[in-house]
């Protein structure tokens, strides 16, 4: 199957014969279809001769075909001859067979800057006019499983916690004990200079607490769950199953997106309180070696520096981060259409858009909840 | 150059077990270069699973497959590869690649494995599209815009495009309308007629079956039942043939054919 001559062409000028020869196969002809067309004015009617070729098919005829239609072009007559009965029908199939016109693809005009400008002002306006009416709709769902609970999927509610609590507790508990360690030894170098290495308590309590207990865990859990999830619908959205669920009448918003919602709002603030906890570790760590605060003076003071509220301020965040994650991962999963691609860019926006809107609340939440002194 | 008598793919004592279903034992099969074998038997019998294996896609539990003579489940990765440019595949649900247009799907094999100029790629890639019957305005679509008969020759047209010496079919007609299949199966015959071309196909068009197969497998109860002519495959008197080819639909066939 290999070792196959390249496809030639030789013109006899005496008999005025075109000679194939070689494999005129797809595999053998890219050098030949290289040049020109063989062109020739020394005569009128030109024979092509085929017995010379070992093998061919449906590009070496196309080949051929190409080869006799430029001489014909030029005003010459053309016969074939010597043709194997193989040959000569596969030659008719490819010229039966050839389309008659180059089909164009549609305009492929640049389109101008008032026309970009207005489509895509138009597209944000209708995929903005879709996350409401998708917000509208998750709204109205859960306010009628909050209503009648037993409408809700059990089932996958319990998987969700699962696969989104369950089985990122070393992840998270693991990172947000680096992050407490990194911190205390950053800002415990300064305390220590001034003498005041008791406030690495106040420090380490309210920051992880209040603020990167909550931020690490749910940047970690949008990482995590909310590309898995616009994985999952979308791969589900290209294989009809969606559309299935739409025709039997089983509202996919209930069936998949409320159990992930609901799911998510139990797991990320129990991961909260993990990594609160594994954050302080860190810090006590730090503490105990570097600071001289052993373990049981750290934990000792730790209630009378850190007020209940502190703690609070950070998990209430937990449940709105659970709603942000789970919404935007399903709303993103639900706007895949019809390719592979289209699930790898969802994924990676879901990702962005939940850890965007994450630090957005964040923030909103440091202005609204109140401060706390020291 | 056709009927010759050595296989081009040999089966030995193949067994497969999926989960915990054994899905094949003790099978054997040959399939002669230049006939067209279709493989029949009811569903879930494992007729793709059987193709899955020569595919090198799925490795059997034992037994021996070969292909070109060459052993495929002990051979280093050059040969295998090379096995593989010399078969063209359509798969059961047709496995265009969603990114890319019709055009550039069937554009595939030919910018990935020859040194053709682009123009030259494009008009053959054209020239097959338009061989398995799609219309061209087809060509610039995307597989999500085709209906499920378009997508299906828009898969026929990227198994075909390298002309390989081994065409496997997975139902190539399920989902055509009948005119189209009756279309497929000219086509078919053309290509084995003017490449002398290798097919096996898994179909349950008892047309097709009729048409242009030159030999028909039988899979049933884990194994080959029967590798026979149509015609004498019909008088076997096994109770699955005689069931399969028995049904309402079956009787119609059975007599005209
Ligand atoms: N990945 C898998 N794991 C377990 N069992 C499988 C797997 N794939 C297939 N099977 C089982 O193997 C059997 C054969 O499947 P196969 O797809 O080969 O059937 P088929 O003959 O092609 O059927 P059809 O005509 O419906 O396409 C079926 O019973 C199926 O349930
Ligand atoms: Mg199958």
């Amino acid at each position: 199957m290999n070792n196959q001559q390249p496809a030639q062409l030789s013109f006899d000028k005496n008999t005025h014969t075109l000679h194939c020869s070689g494999s005129w196969t797809v595999s053998a002809i890219s050098d030949f279809l290289k040049q020109p067309p063989l062109t020739t004015n020394k005569t009128n009617r030109i024979q092509i001769e085929g017995g010379g070729i070992s093998r061919m098919d449906t590009t070496g005829a196309w080949a051929l075909h190409q080869q006799a239609n430029a001489l014909k072009k030029s005003g010459k007559t053309i016969s074939f001859s010597g043709f194997s009965e193989e040959h000569t029908a596969l030659f008719q199939m490819v010229e039966a067979a050839l389309p008659e016109k180059q089909p164009r693809p549609k305009s492929s005009r640049k389109p101008s800057f008032l026309y970009v400008l207005g489509k895509k002002s138009v597209d944000r306006y209708f995929s903005l006019l879709n996350g409401l009416a998708f917000l509208g709709e998750v709204i109205v769902f859960f306010g009628r499983i909050i209503m009648r609970p037993a409408r809700l999927q059990y089932k996958s509610f319990l998987n969700v916690i699962d696969e989104t609590g369950y089985r990122a507790i070393a992840i998270v508990g693991l990172l947000s004990f680096l992050i407490g360690i990194v911190l205390a030894y950053q800002s415990g170098q300064q305390l220590k200079t001034y003498g005041a290495n008791i406030y690495i308590i106040s420090l380490i309590g309210i920051a992880m607490l209040q603020e990167f207990g909550p931020l690490i865990t749910a940047i970690i859990v949008a990482g995590r769950t909310s590309s898995a999830f616009t994985a999952q619908i979308g791969t589900m959205q290209l294989n009809e199953e969606i559309d299935a669920l739409r025709t039997m009448g089983v509202s996919p918003v209930i069936r998949l997106v409320i159990p992930k919602i609901l799911g998510l709002i139990i797991s990320l603030p129990l991961l909260i309180i993990l990594a609160d906890i594994c954050g302080v570790l860190g810090g006590m760590l730090v503490a105990d070696k570097m600071l001289n605060i052993s373990y049981y003076s750290f934990l000792l003071n730790f209630p009378n520096m850190i007020q209940l509220q502190t703690l609070l301020n950070g998990l209430i965040k937990g449940p709105f981060f659970a709603c942000i994650i789970a919404g935007v991962g399903c709303y993103q999963g639900f706007q895949v259409v019809s390719s592979a691609d289209s699930v790898g860019r969802k994924t990676t926006k879901s990702v962005v858009q939940s850890i965007f809107l994450i630090i957005v609340a964040d923030a909103l939440f440091s202005i609204i909840l109140p401060w706390q002194s020291v | 150059m056709r009927k010759s008598t050595a296989p081009i793919i040999s089966i030995a004592d193949v067994k497969n077990v999926l989960g915990k279903q054994v899905v094949h034992e003790h099978l054997n099969l040959d399939i002669m270069k230049g006939e067209i074998t279709a493989i029949v038997g009811g569903s879930g019998c494992g007729k793709t699973t059987l193709l899955r294996n020569i595919l090198m896609l799925l490795r059997p539990k034992s037994g021996s497959i070969k292909i070109f003579d060459i052993d495929i489940l002990h051979c280093d990765i050059k040969t295998s590869q090379k096995i593989r440019h010399s078969w063209g595949v359509l798969f059961q649900h047709g496995a265009l690649f969603s990114a890319l247009t019709v055009l550039e799907n069937v554009q595939f094999p030919l910018r990935t494995f020859t040194t053709l100029p682009p123009k030259v790629q494009k008009e053959i890639a054209l020239l097959k599209i338009t061989m398995s019957g799609l219309p061209l305005e087809a060509a610039f679509k995307y597989p999500s815009e085709l209906s499920g008969g378009m997508l299906k020759r828009a898969a026929l047209a990227r198994a075909i495009v390298m002309d390989p010496e081994l065409l496997f079919l997975d139902e190539p007609t399920s989902g055509l309308d009948p005119q189209s299949a009756g279309a497929f199966d000219e086509l078919l015959l053309d290509l084995k007629e003017g490449l002398g071309l290798t097919v096996v196909m898994v179909t349950h068009d008892l047309s097709s079956l009729a048409h242009v197969s030159d030999k028909v497998v039988f899979l049933g109860e884990k194994k080959v039942l029967a590798a026979l002519p149509l015609q004498e495959l019909l008088k076997q008197k096994h109770p699955l043939i005689q069931a399969y080819f028995s049904g309402s639909r079956g009787e119609s066939y059975v007599k005209s054919a």
